[in-house]
């Protein structure tokens, strides 16, 4: 299947444009609406923590998307240069408790993995790959 | 994105429009600390046009609500909620800790 690269800027401007590239690959996967959705919102988070996290601020290097339409959906591996990290050292937010023991943080990794059907993270020095795959109407 | 804000008698209603991610949510969050700090606890979000909520934008939700539900003195209430919108909300969990509107006028009328 081909695949398609896409380059943008490690700055909170861009995730608008991300999100367009994101919508119209997946319906071209032949997601619909809800499925749609879940990836938007996947790859937000996962490019929002590159930022934030992995480059600690805007315009510290770029982020890479390789989509690739597949026989079940899509896959999409997100590439970034900045620091790594440990995912299973993040504790997931615990989504029932009530509102005075809500903890405001650990929302978007545990989001990300909710409206996935697979995500997997390699690091290797200077280079971090993050892989999001979707099935057709899997739901979110 | 933008946010207006009408202030009423009882409460006042925040409309926010377009992307709230990270980048936006900032904006967001200055003006709902702007409301708070000066004393106003009875907030309503119309969310009826806002495209997209990071978990960005859930932590302004979740720390507002905090913020407003401490003392007993207020609450914030979402009123128009997007079927999109209200599916992040539900992942996250938060349909429990908030009180959801049809309109913003039922939700005025609610304080």
């Amino acid at each position: 299947m081909p695949s398609s690269l896409y380059h943008f800027e490690g700055r909170y401007a861009c995730l608008a444009d991300i999100a367009a590239v994101v919508r119209e690959k997946s319906a071209e996967a032949g997601l619909q609406g809800d499925s749609i959705n879940a990836v938007e919102s996947a790859v937000d988070e996962a490019c929002s923590n590159i930022i934030e996290h992995a480059y600690k601020g805007e315009d510290k290097g770029e982020i890479v998307l390789e989509v690739e339409l597949i026989s079940e959906g899509i896959k999409i591996r997100i590439t970034d240069q900045g620091d790594a990290f440990k995912p299973e050292k993040i504790p997931s937010p615990d989504i029932s408790a009530p509102l005075s023991r809500r903890k405001p943080s650990g929302l978007g990794l545990y989001m990300m993995r909710k409206c996935m059907d697979e995500v997997s993270f390699e690091f290797s020095p200077g280079c971090n790959t993050l892989t999001l795959v979707k099935y057709r109407d899997s739901g979110c | 994105m933008e946010v207006h804000i009408t202030n009423y008698k009882r409460c006042d209603v925040l409309s926010i429009i377009g992307r709230v991610d990270s980048g936006t949510a900032p904006q967001f969050q200055d003006e709902t600390q702007k409301l708070t700090q000066s004393g106003k606890y009875k907030l309503v979000f119309d969310l009826s046009k806002v495209e997209y909520l990071s978990s960005a934008g859930l932590r302004i939700l979740i720390v507002t609500q905090k913020e407003c539900k401490r003392y007993n003195r207020g609450e914030v209430l979402l009123a128009e909620v997007p079927p999109k919108i209200y599916s992040s909300l539900d992942l996250a969990g938060f349909t429990a800790l908030f009180r959801f509107f049809p309109s913003v006028v039922d939700a005025v009328a609610a304080f």
